[in-house]
């Protein structure tokens, strides 16, 4: 794995406009989904993209592949940016990132066939050869997702959820793509299936070389996959770093409620552990609150600052960067603590 | 403990499924317009219906040249009852009612199906670009439509019909009428159905692998939007015959030479006190269609959207 | 039938029994068989945690006993509540004991609630649907309730409607009208899948307060082994509609005598694991419940199998512990597991 970002999101920003009644429908407000979010991904790596919903993970991963317009902010691969492509060249774009859909049930077309559907790519595209080409390249890619392709002239209503998944990253996986955006890939699976479809992610990107934007709230399967993390909070990033390093030695206090949070299958353990619960809901992202946006439910803003310190955080929007941790946090009063 | 049987290091056995797992396909092998058929011939009534329109179109298709008496011609047995030579009796003229009967619904049938293949075409179009490009194009479109709306029909099909086919006349003109008034319901169903369709996952799917509007509209949301557009068509084929019906009763629709069944009623009506037969079998024979046609279209649309209840596990 | 499966006696009265309860629904295609033979029983105070998932039945368990089933469903079996049997009761009775004696919170919070009342008018009828009493008083209850499940300025929000809380708060509304009769089994239903993680948390201390204040019998339904892991007592896995193994939690997790309850234990990412450790999924899906062919359901995916196992399915049987049920031929060999 070398150094060399393939993918940068700089400053990207998505807001959706408000719009009131009657008949012309003027804009009254905005929903800052995604606020002035940055990061890159390297060459083969995985960065795991958490948060709870509403956080802007979803909105990010469609605005980096510009199937959801920026407010503004840049995307760039291969020298281009992403979010200023039209026509043909963004055409051309797709065939380097795809993405990989977390509904199994409502990604597919209940009215193609298997064949169908992963060929589909290659049509558009007009790459593949001849149809009987296209049909052994088919039957490869499903093999390649663990599908018998003997199966691939029947529709998705006959195949199970952990089935139709593998059928879509067959799909995704058709164009040879270099850059991968998942979002939520199993979190609409049985458990028991999930562990053999992140196993296939695994090992797509060890033999193909891929580089993986892996949106997901559920922190374990993170915890598992990914080679860096960074964690969303109201539209905005709040920790970014290496794996270990976040769950070991988590510095904000959001990301720390999050991961005292999470249950473990380990009884002993979770009689054992300290859970941080947090206070009321989430405000909403239509008006998100002054200076750093997690102070209304900050367990440190609520038990442990004086109201000088309290001043910081409502004024002050607190920057993604190191203060002296080892990794980026943006919060005016990190502390590291160990929470599992 | 016992070696678990460990699959080729292959990533391709990441995700075999293990040994005799083909019991996933439990559940026979059906696509879906099998699927469709089943649940539609569960619904008895629907079944019947449909038995008894085909063998109405059949008798108006084959009909007259298998009786012996034509629409035409003029016998000797005027204004006779029902009998048996002339089953459903004659009128003033001669002319033997069932073939008459025959002939109507012939021309009525053809009608009905003209403007249902006619309106069900162009109103499709129409609200699948209204609702595909939604905005200000759907917003335009749609007043459009809204404005048609509002004006009375009867008014409109009148002055067209006065305007075009001087006040009545052939099918082919009456269809044309008729058709540009019904495409406006299927065009705002289709409007409506498109705006929810496109915001399906597999669309966002087929948009992301770079798919055109063209192929999306006609690969991904056509052939899933086929159901409501069938049930549309059944729809407004029943229109069309009580339309048609209700038009040439006026004296507006079809007239003479051609023969409808609201053209039957409307000569049959003044003498319905006197000589019965020549009113109430055309209009037995209208309200025959539209019921079976209506029951039709009731099974279609439970098959094509079945009420589940489901239960989860 | 487990036959051999027997329900240790014990001192207090259990609250509800449940035995070889069975639930089939005819469909196009043949008999469903969602439920084949379920037993447990559940004591006051305590929490049962039921885990499966899609498929094995443990939904439609709770519903049989809520009497919440369509009617078309063929229910076997017996379901005793404090001696009372449930199974085949009239629907007044049913509706007598819903909401007083047994209560059930759902999944989804939204489907609950009624969008046209207030939150207060919806607990407060909850009250007045099972005691005589003024609608005064039942609202003064209904704030009481929901002080107690940590909905913040309690007087005031019990005017609010349900579109105006948030979904963990809905959810919370949701288990304060479950405990308003103060009943003696609360059944959650994956109250907590929908929920954010930090949420879920929420939620799940507000359980804990309610089953507190009411001394209640609880049974969690969930396909989330972490979350039984820090809620439960005792557990019960189903699998293809039948249970596969039952005993107490720390049996269960750490000494685990099924095959299937192994392989989801091995195949679930934790956060705590170490870098780098593989994921062992288990092959396979889980079978079809319309023509389930003789022997056990798990086999064609299970790693320890014999001969046996396709031919004749296990009954459920004692294994080591002290209250430890399995059904698996090759169990008491497969050693402990932690």
């Amino acid at each position: 794995m070398t150094t060399e970002p393939v993918l940068q999101v700089r400053n990207l920003v998505k807001h959706f406009p408000v719009r009131g009644g009657g008949i012309v429908r003027r804009t009254v407000g905005q929903i800052h989904a995604v606020c002035d979010v940055s990061f890159d991904v390297h060459q083969g790596e995985t960065l795991g993209l958490v948060g709870e919903s509403g956080c802007g993970k979803s909105t990010t991963g469609r605005a980096v592949l510009n199937l959801q317009p920026a407010t503004s902010g840049e995307v760039l691969y291969d020298g281009k940016d992403v979010t200023q492509l039209t026509g043909n060249a963004l055409r051309a774009v797709r065939r380097d990132m795809q993405l990989v859909f977390q509904d199994p049930y409502a990604s597919l077309n209940p009215r193609m066939t298997i064949n169908d559907i992963v060929a589909e790519p290659l049509v558009i595209h007009h790459l593949g050869g001849s149809t009987s080409a296209r049909r052994e390249t088919v039957q490869e890619l499903l093999r390649m997702v663990g599908l018998n392709p003997e199966h691939g002239n029947r529709y998705p209503h006959e195949f199970s959820g952990g089935q139709r998944q593998r059928i879509g990253i067959a799909r995704a996986m058709a164009l040879e793509p270099k850059v991968l955006v998942l979002d939520e890939p199993v979190s609409a699976l049985d458990v028991s299936i999930q562990a053999g479809v992140v196993n296939l992610l695994e090992a797509l990107q060890d033999r193909l070389g891929l580089s993986y934007l892996f949106i997901a709230h559920d922190l374990s399967v993170v915890r598992h996959t990914a080679d860096r993390v960074a964690v969303m909070y109201l539209g905005r990033i709040v920790e970014l770093a290496k794996r270990d390093d976040l769950f070991t030695r988590p510095a904000h206090p959001y990301t720390r409620a999050l991961l005292s949070a999470i249950p473990i299958p380990d009884p002993r353990k979770e009689r054992e552990r300290k859970r941080i619960v947090l206070a009321g809901d989430v405000p909403s992202p239509a008006a998100p609150p002054s200076g750093c946006r997690f102070r209304t439910r900050c367990q440190v803003f609520r038990d442990q600052l004086d109201d000088t310190q309290r001043a910081a955080c409502i004024e002050q929007q607190p920057l993604l960067e190191d203060r002296g941790i080892g990794h980026e946090v943006a919060c005016h009063y990190p502390d590291v603590e160990k929470v599992v | 403990m016992p070696d678990v049987t460990t699959p080729s290091p292959d990533m391709v056995a990441a995700g075999q499924p293990g040994p005799g797992t083909d019991r996933e396909f439990t559940v026979r092998r059906r696509s879906q317009s099998s699927l469709v058929l089943r649940r539609f011939l569960q619904h008895r009534l629907a079944v019947v219906s449909l038995g008894v329109f085909l063998l109405l179109v059949v008798l108006s298709l084959f009909g007259e040249t298998l009786w012996h008496y034509k629409s035409t011609d003029i016998t000797d047995d005027l204004s006779v009852a029902p009998s048996a030579k002339h089953p459903m009796g004659t009128d003033s003229t001669g002319h033997d009612l069932l073939a008459q009967v025959l002939a109507g619904t012939r021309i009525s049938i053809l009608v009905a199906l003209m403007v249902a293949a006619l309106s069900t075409a162009f109103g499709t179009v129409f609200g699948a670009i209204s609702g595909f490009y939604g905005g200000r194009t759907d917003a335009l479109m749609m007043r459009f439509v809204d404005l048609l709306l509002t004006i009375p029909s009867l008014a409109i099909l009148i002055t067209l019909s006065t305007l075009l086919a001087n006040g009545g006349g052939d099918p082919v003109t009456i269809a044309l009428i008729l058709a540009s008034l019904s495409w406006l319901s299927i065009a705002r169903v289709i409007r409506g159905l498109f705006l929810s369709l496109r915001e399906k996952e597999y669309v966002e799917a087929a948009r992301c692998l770079g798919a055109t509007d063209r192929r999306i509209i006609f690969r991904h949301l056509l052939p899933n939007a086929v159901g409501p557009i069938i049930v549309n068509a059944t729809i407004t084929v029943a229109f069309a015959i009580l339309a048609e019906t209700g038009l040439s009763y006026l004296g507006f629709g079809i007239k003479f030479p051609s023969t409808s069944l609201g053209l039957l009623i409307s000569v049959g009506q003044s003498a319905a006190s006197t000589r019965p037969w020549l009113f109430y079998f055309p209009g037995l024979v209208i309200i025959l269609i539209a019921l079976t046609i209506n029951f039709v279209g009731d099974g279609l649309r439970d098959a094509l959207d079945p009420q589940q209840r489901r239960v989860r596990a | 039938m487990s036959a051999a499966f027997e329900l240790a006696p014990t001192t207090d009265t259990a609250l509800l029994e449940v035995t070889d309860l069975s639930v089939s629904f005819p469909t196009d295609d043949g008999l469903v068989e969602a439920v084949r033979g379920v037993s447990y029983r559940v004591n006051p105070g305590e929490v049962l945690g039921i885990v499966g998932e899609s498929g094995s039945g443990k939904s439609v368990t709770s519903l049989a006993i809520m009497g919440l089933l369509p009617q078309t469903a063929q229910i076997g079996g017996s379901v005793k509540l404090g001696g009372q049997e449930l199974v085949g009761a009239s629907y007044q009775t049913m509706a007598g004991l819903r909401g007083r004696a047994i209560s059930m919170v759902f999944q989804d919070p939204i489907s609950s609630l009624n969008p046209v009342y207030s939150i207060g008018w919806q607990l407060a009828e909850a009250v007045r649907a099972h005691n005589d009493v003024s609608k005064k008083a039942a609202l003064s209850r209904a704030v009481d309730l929901l002080q107690l499940v940590g909905i913040p300025n309690a007087k005031e929000r019990a005017a609010n409607y349900p579109h105006e809380f948030s979904g963990g708060m809905r959810q919370r509304v949701v288990i304060a009208m479950a405990i308003a009769n103060d009943p003696d089994v609360l059944i959650a239903d994956e109250p907590t899948t929908a929920l954010d993680v930090t949420v879920q948390a929420q939620v799940l201390e507000t359980l804990d307060i309610a089953r507190e204040a009411t001394n209640a019998a609880m049974i969690l339904i969930t396909h989330d082994l972490g979350v039984v892991a820090g809620v439960a007592d005792r557990v019960l896995v189903m699998y293809a509609g039948k249970p596969v193994e039952t005993g107490t939690v720390d049996e269960i997790y750490y000494a685990s005598q099924m095959p299937y309850t192994i392989g989801l234990l091995n195949s679930i990412p934790r956060l705590d694991s170490s870098t780098g450790e593989e994921l062992r999924p288990i092959p396979g899906s889980p079978p079809s419940l319309l023509h389930l062919a003789p022997g056990c359901p798990f086999s064609p995916r299970c790693s320890y199998r014999i001969p046996l196992c396709d031919e004749q399915e296990p009954a459920l049987l004692p294994v080591e512990g002290a209250d430890h049920f399995a059904a698996c031929h090759v169990a008491d060999t497969l050693g402990p597991q932690r």
